[in-house]
């Protein structure tokens, strides 16, 4: 009897698993597979046309261009880096303030999750109103406080730096409910025990608190890192094509987005998303190798 | 503090507290409470405001606040003819690749959660990972010989390439929160194990199913660079449509606001409704790491 519902039990759970699992198979395996193939051919123009092997030649166009790919190299890193870190900081600073219940907690949660469910296409836009030069409501405001009108998207220097905020703006309540869901699996008494022992409120968030919530931490780091360096929508839809005139906001995405549909220029594309995906995969990796390092 | 450490009802009434220090701090709190919900609040009020202005009320300060609103915007929004189809595009779409996302990826994470198939488990996770760019060209290329590309099949496929990793991520967690029992003691009463699943996990998941399903749901419905590329006239979703507006109309504030409200709607009645069991599954996984 034991035997066959074993039996039964295994059939069953790959019976259940496999529609998804085929899926994801024929939805990634087969693309990430041809799309490592077109990365080492000319393919260019039609998606039917022919195509000829070329070896590693467009990796190293792709590494030896200085104009467009390291740029966006770096672009990609500074946005995550400073989007991620804003909103780890914002994030754990409002987990902690909405930590004890007060009455409208219920509003603030929900208020918290407009931004993050919004359509970031709609974000852009609204967005691109708020900080419009010249009819855009932030300029009036600044004007207030003495601040001369800024440019904000309309520039070059400020492109970047101001759609950073807008990500944080939509992401720092996804980083503080990850938070908050932490905090509260975290068991009272190692901070009861510190409070008695006399530690400050800030020591006992750094050397208590902080320390226990390492594992959300670092899993809510791994989601928003690599949801950040794959941003799209908001660059498309607030620069457009190649991240403005002079590139200035244009990201590893948005360059081979902007490789692949604007100038089908597929083999070369093709090597830069392959460059990216290793990239992300690295960075997963490595954040997960060093949690576990620090966990044991 | 140490009383409401331990008895954390006692935060809500703290008026009475004997220490004045302790009330002046809790006053400080929803102070910066209520500040911070002012700042991510505020650009969507912003919106919605602007929705019902004049393009002459929207670039005047004076008419910030106190306006006489007009429905011009909306009447433009839907007399342009694009946003209703796009609606409805939309609308299929989102239900359409929920609905056989669920089918799929419910049963897997039971499979997964149930029998600890974690190998299994990470393999329909790495769909999360990988830059969706990098699949749309082969997709592209494999569709378009197909026939099938301007066409639904498309960009349902597509929505569930996203929707497949998201739903068994989140079921994943509510299927391992049940105790093993329920199912064996169904069993000893005569079910199959299929059985069990269906007559007895099923209905206890039902809660996360349907969270799972508003957030597949509205993650379809926000979706941009699938439809972008895979979509064509008759096909496109609202956030194609939004872009496309933005994109060749010198810009009309005002018709652009009152779209963004219309798409935002749903969202916002999810959140208002669904608020408590939406963040349940948005966090799912997040604190066992």
């Amino acid at each position: 009897m034991a035997r066959t519902l074993e039996q039964e039990n295994r059939r069953l759970k790959w019976t259940m698993i496999a529609p998804a699992v085929v899926f994801i198979g024929l939805m990634v395996v087969f693309p990430l597979a041809y799309t490592a193939w077109l990365s080492l051919t000319d393919a260019f123009g039609a998606v039917n046309a022919d195509t000829r092997f070329l070896g590693l030649t467009n990796y190293t166009d792709a590494l030896g261009d200085t104009r467009r790919f390291w740029p966006a190299v770096g672009r990609t890193f500074v946005f995550t880096v400073a989007a991620v870190v804003l909103e780890l900081v914002l994030g754990m600073a409002l987990a902690m303030l909405l930590r004890r219940p007060f009455r409208g907690m219920r509003w603030m949660r929900t208020i918290l999750m407009v931004p993050l469910l919004a359509t970031p296409v709609a974000v852009g836009v609204v967005w691109m109103l708020i900080l419009d030069p010249t009819v855009g409501i932030a300029n009036a405001i600044l004007g207030l406080v003495g601040i001369p009108p800024q440019p904000f998207l309309g520039s070059v220097a400020q492109s970047l730096p101001t759609l950073i905020l807008i990500d944080v703006w939509q992401w720092t309540p996804m980083m503080t409910l990850l938070l908050l869901a932490g905090l509260t699996t975290l068991p009272e008494e190692p901070e009861e025990a510190a409070l008695v022992d006399g530690a400050s409120a800030w020591q006992r968030f750094r050397l208590v608190t902080l320390p226990m919530l390492g594992t959300t931490i670092v899993t809510a780091l791994v989601l928003r890192s690599v949801d950040a360096l794959k941003t799209f929508d908001l660059i498309y839809a607030t620069k457009g094509a190649g991240g403005g005139s002079s590139y200035e906001a244009e990201t590893l995405n948005v360059y081979a987005y902007g490789i692949t549909f604007d100038y089908s220029e597929y083999g070369l594309a093709a090597a830069v998303l392959v460059l990216f995906t290793v990239l992300i995969i690295g960075i997963v990796v490595v954040l997960r190798l060093r949690s576990e390092k620090a966990g044991s | 503090m140490t009383a409401t450490l331990s008895r954390p009802t006692g935060a809500a009434a703290p008026s009475r507290g004997p220490d004045p220090r302790k009330r002046r701090l809790e006053r400080l709190r929803l102070t910066a409470v209520v500040l911070v919900s002012l700042v991510f609040a505020l650009p969507l009020v912003w919106m919605v405001l602007a929705a019902f202005k004049t393009n002459v009320q929207i670039s005047n300060t004076a008419d910030a606040v106190v306006f006489t609103p007009t429905l011009d915007n909306f009447r433009t929004v839907f007399d342009e003819g694009v946003f209703l189809p796009a609606m409805v595009n939309s609308i299929i779409v989102a239900v359409v690749s929920t609905a056989l996302s669920a089918l799929i990826a419910v049963p897997a994470a039971w499979a997964i959660g149930r029998f600890g198939m974690r190998r299994a488990g990470s393999w329909v996770l790495i769909a999360r990972i990988i830059p969706a760019i990098s699949l749309l060209v082969p997709w592209y290329y494999v569709f378009a010989r197909l026939e099938l590309v301007g066409g639904y099949t498309v960009l349902v496929l597509s929505h569930m390439f996203v929707s497949v990793p998201l739903i068994t991520w989140i079921m994943i967690g509510f299927f391992e929160g049940l105790p093993v029992e329920l199912e064996e003691a169904g069993r000893v009463d005569g079910l199959s194990a299929f059985g069990a699943f269906l007559r007895i996990s099923l209905p206890l998941a039902t809660a996360g199913t349907a969270t799972a399903c508003v957030l597949a749901t509205v993650f379809s419905w926000n979706n941009f660079i699938f439809a972008l590329i895979l979509s064509d006239e008759n096909t496109k979703t609202l956030p194609v449509a939004l872009f496309n507006f933005i994109s060749y109309a010198s810009i009309d504030w005002g018709g652009l606001m009152a779209a963004s409200t219309l798409m935002s709607v749903p969202v916002v009645l999810a959140a208002v409704f669904g608020q408590r069991y939406l963040i349940a599954g948005l966090t799912a996984g997040a604190t066992k790491g």
